[in-house]
């Protein structure tokens, strides 16, 4: 029988705030256990939740960067369940009203094709502390420097056919949410991680089969490999006449396999309520409309306004709006420059590559775009070569100047004076008699030996255009 | 001296006929002596105490002292205060001192109050009798064997039988109110969000508010403009203007229309506790209201809703009781359960875990409808109830409790009838309007309580009504006998 497989996906994005959801402690990563939790993350008696606003905002960009409604009230409600780490016994998140719903976002398939994903909707809510269960001597150990920062959990549709599509998807959730610097996108330390709601059915059933639901993925590899690990293990069942159990499973990576949670850790009644002390959260028209008007240029504006205005090709606008840093780099090496093909090239080749040898990211490389931009005008200007210009960046991503400085220091200008240049040609048919003779009597690939002298004998900064112009005049002349 | 009230002794202070130190010792020797027939206190400060009075004097001789400067009062333990145990009259939390101060305890220390300890109280504030406190039952000044009610029954026994001028209190479903009428004084429930309570451990978030337990009308006047106010710190509190209480105080009451709902006058009301409610409302008329007959037609089902309500919300707020970081932890545990186990059957008593019991219960798949949300829309018909009446009325009146103060141990293995204590006083709960209860007569012998109900922050016109009556009355003047006179 014929499969298709149907997977949903909730992630949960940490949104970037200095401070958390409903108290004034900070969100840093690594901080030694326990250092970042006031009275309110721990739960103590009389202590109150104060929403942060600015959690309110990054969920608003949120929902207008993705085509969704934006509630006018919404409810924080309590999710209860007792778990050392939850300080207070429940969690506060957003259930019956959350703040974004019924929103939508395209994403781009290996065929290079469109594909529409719904947002069903996108929830506030606090992240439980840590339970360490090593280095305690049979003990467990409670870290809740993480208990109270801010999430904003987004849940999609169930319209994704194949782990390609998940991770398609999830690729573009972590570049929108960095493009709207509403999360660091960090899925190592897992400020953006998801649930993989998983089933298959028999190509052309309209109703879904049983899902399972595969926690805590905080890679795009494992997304893959856990999702085709368990799409192969339903359609096994399946095949063999059994049925899938709805349950929550874990992604062993070590293993590549899922497997069940213990029945226990999902056996929770979570007695879902209003939350009563927090008030209804209400959001006016003028702050959605003030919010809307400061959005920043969104992935696929930006990557539509690259080929149209640029020039580019689909592929070359998609890897330079793959993040903000990256196209406003481009954009700033491409303003004074007539090729912009020349900055793409430029911009995708060798300057990532030498970002990813160094292991940099763009705002700690050492050639800045006003130092990149300054160096192809070089090449635009014909005083250096393509060739010579990679040599003279070189140079710059080790730190010795300015691309004018080391064309300078190292006498790397290009010989363009065309008298000069004969001058040398004359030389090298004089220094190359049988070499001329059997050009001459027909051996016209010769013409590229000529050349090499030429340029070994200019080191390298003859105009090559000129170079080819006056050696075949005086060639075939 | 114990004798005044909290204006008189705040006359007297600022004539410097009497210093805060002097006022403080004698409240002190008074509990030093009085308290064990009473037990109306878990905990007495007495040289924190004695500092503040210090610190009170100096800012009295500097001329920078208010109305409440140097007064000595007792905070319903309850309300956190910083570096003094905070028990909530629970096992768990008998070895709980927190490292912050209450809102309300924070204001009142910064209009120079003197604490002189945390009062007793029902666990957690759950209970009209006052008889599920980890530290044992309070008894009423006014009858040993009898009652204070509760929950703030700690509180309201010291300021009846004058071991404080001044209490604070908590009011939940009718958690100031009906103590505050058992023990014959004047008690302020205020506005759901008019009093912050951040430190306030919560029992039922929606409807716990703190108020005041005083002698009269004019000391609650002079307390509220003190606690009241906007807190960030508090989501529910409310930003609204604080208006001059003590001014409006002696208003005239000739334009006044006071409403009273004839659902309080049913069955269940002592005769005698109704005539001195008429007698009551006889004394406004004299005084020129106009008094017209009101419905509040769901009124009736405010207990139950209220024991759906209440309990859904305090069996969430109590899960933070697990013995891992403050409170009581069960010794020696084997394993997690093991730990949320004992600590909680052993740090919780019997109506706590009833009430925790019925929560879960309610807000469980399959009964949340039924009971959770059901018993919000009820609450939705009660305050449209008591909306539509203050379409008409600027103010309500009726009675505080069914009864004057019972024996101890009469109620305590029915729980509904020990519920049903509350019947007048919940559904203002439930509606987070302010109310009060005033002294309005004996019944063989014992104090009981006219309750007054106001619109949404109008404290001033129930201050200004509970002041009047009690210049026209002198049922607040009435002290217990014997040694608490």
């Amino acid at each position: 029988m014929q499969w298709e497989t149907v997977i949903g996906l909730e992630i949960h994005a940490q949104l970037k705030t200095a401070s958390k959801i409903f108290s004034s402690a900070s969100t840093d990563f690594g901080a030694e256990p326990n250092t970042q939790a006031c009275l309110v993350d721990l739960g103590y008696p009389g202590m109150l939740p104060v929403l942060n606003q600015e959690v309110v905002r990054m969920a608003i960009v949120f929902g207008l960067a993705s085509h969704s409604s934006i509630a006018p009230r919404s409810i924080f409600a309590r999710k209860n369940y007792f778990y050392p780490d939850l300080p207070k016994g429940y969690q506060i998140s957003q259930f019956e009203l959350p703040v974004v719903h019924d929103g939508w976002v395209d994403i781009i398939l290996d065929d290079g094709g469109r594909k529409r994903v719904g947002i069903t909707r996108a929830h506030l809510e606090e992240d439980a502390g840590k339970s360490l269960h090593e280095d305690f001597h049979g003990l467990s150990g409670i870290d809740l420097n993480r208990a109270g920062t801010p999430l904003l959990e987004i849940v999609s549709e169930p319209d994704m056919r194949s782990a390609r599509e998940a991770v398609a998807y999830m690729k573009l959730i972590h570049q929108l949410v960095r493009y709207l610097d509403i999360c660091d996108g960090n899925m190592q330390e897992g400020s953006l991680r998801c649930d993989a709601n998983v089933s298959v059915r028999p190509f052309g059933r309209r109703e879904f089969g049983t899902r399972a639901e595969i926690k805590n993925l905080n890679s795009f590899r494992f997304i893959e490999r856990a999702i085709n690990f368990e799409v192969e293990r339903q359609i096994d069942i399946l095949e063999s006449g059994g049925s899938v159990v709805q349950e929550t499973r874990l992604y062993d990576s070590a293993k590549d396999e899922t497997r069940p949670m213990r029945s226990k850790e999902e056996a929770n009644d979570y007695r879902y309520f209003p939350d009563p002390d927090l008030l209804p959260l209400e959001i006016d028209r003028g702050t959605v409309d003030a919010i809307r008007a400061g959005l920043p240029e969104l992935p696929w504006d930006k990557q539509e306004r690259f080929e149209r205005d640029y020039g580019l090709s689909a592929y070359d606008a998609s890897v330079l709006t793959a993040s903000r840093d990256m196209a406003d780099y481009f954009e700033a090496v491409a303003e004074g420059l007539a090729d912009k093909k020349v900055a793409a090239n430029w911009v995708m080749g060798d300057f990532s590559g030498a970002l990813n040898k160094a292991g940099l990211d763009i705002r700690s490389s050492p050639v800045d775009a006003a130092a990149l931009a300054g160096l192809l005008s070089r090449i635009e200007d014909g005083t250096i070569s393509g060739k010579i210009a990679k040599q003279v960046f070189e140079a710059m991503w080790e730190g010795e100047g300015s691309a004018d400085a080391i064309i300078e220091a190292r006498g790397l200008k290009q010989i363009t004076d065309s008298s000069a240049i004969q001058t040398v040609i004359d030389q090298v048919l004089v220094d190359n008699p049988g070499q001329l003779e059997q050009y001459r009597g027909g051996k016209d690939k010769l013409f590229g030996f000529f050349v090499g002298q030429v340029m070994k004998a200019t080191r390298g900064q003859a105009n090559p255009a000129e170079v080819n112009k006056l050696l075949k005049e005086s060639l075939d002349g | 001296m114990h004798t005044r009230t909290l204006a008189e002794l705040s006359a007297a202070l600022h004539a410097r006929e009497v210093s805060s130190v002097e006022l403080t010792r004698h409240f002190l020797q008074r509990i030093d002596s009085l308290q064990g027939g009473l037990n109306a206190f878990v905990t007495v400060t007495g040289d924190q105490a004695l500092g503040q009075a210090a610190a009170a004097d100096k800012a009295l001789a500097a001329g920078e002292a208010g109305p409440l400067t140097g007064i000595p009062l007792v905070h319903k333990d309850i309300f956190c205060t910083a570096g003094v145990r905070t028990s909530c009259g629970s096992r768990m939390l008998d070895n709980f001192v927190a490292p912050y101060d209450a809102h309300v305890v924070e204001r009142l220390a910064a209009a120079g109050m003197v604490m002189l300890g945390k009062a007793n109280m029902d666990e957690f504030a759950m209970g009209s009798s006052n008889e599920t406190s980890w530290y044992g039952p309070v008894r009423n000044p006014w009858d040993l064997d009898k009652v204070p009610g509760g929950s703030s029954g700690g509180s309201a026994a010291a300021v009846a039988a004058r071991l404080a001028p001044a209490a604070t209190g908590t009011d939940t479903g009718g958690s100031i109110r009906q103590p505050a009428a058992l023990t014959g004084i004047t008690g302020l429930k205020p506005t759901y969000g008019r009093v912050s309570r951040y430190g306030m451990i919560a029992f039922a978030s929606s409807l716990d508010q703190a108020g005041t337990l005083t002698r009269t009308a004019e000391d609650a006047a002079l307390m509220l403009a003190a606690m009241a106010g906007h807190d960030a710190r508090d989501s529910t509190s409310v930003d609204e203007p604080v208006p001059d209480y003590q001014a409006s105080l002696g208003d005239d009451l000739t334009r006044l229309r006071i409403g009273v709902p004839k659902e309080f006058f049913d069955d269940g009301l002592d005769p005698a506790n109704a005539d001195a409610v008429n007698a009551a409302i006889d004394a406004y008329r004299e005084l020129g209201a106009e008094i017209v007959e009101v419905s509040l037609a769901n009124v009736g089902l405010s207990v139950p809703t209220y024991y759906v309500v209440a309990p859904a919300e305090c069996s969430s707020n109590l899960s933070r009781y697990d013995g891992v970081r403050f409170g009581y932890r069960a010794p020696d545990p084997v394993d997690l359960e093991d730990l949320y186990k004992r600590s909680r059957g052993v740090g919780f008593g019997a109506e706590v875990k009833r009430r925790i019991m019925t929560g879960t219960y309610v807000l469980s798949a399959g009964y949340y409808d039924a009971y959770y949300l059901k018993a919000q829309r009820v609450r939705q018909l009660i305050a449209e109830d008591f909306r539509r009446a203050f379409a008409s009325v600027d103010l309500l009146v009726g009675p505080t409790t069914p009864t004057p103060a019972f024996a101890l141990g009469a109620k305590t293995d029915d729980p509904v009838t020990m519920y049903l204590n509350d019947i007048y006083t919940i559904g203002v709960n439930l509606a987070g309007l302010p109310g009060m209860s005033v002294p309005c007569g004996l019944v063989d012998g014992l104090p009981v309580g006219l309750q007054i109900v106001g619109r949404h922050f109008d404290e001033a016109k129930l201050l200004n009504a509970a002041h009047r009556f009690q210049q026209a009355t002198d049922w607040h003047q009435l002290a217990p006998g014997g040694d608490f006179a």
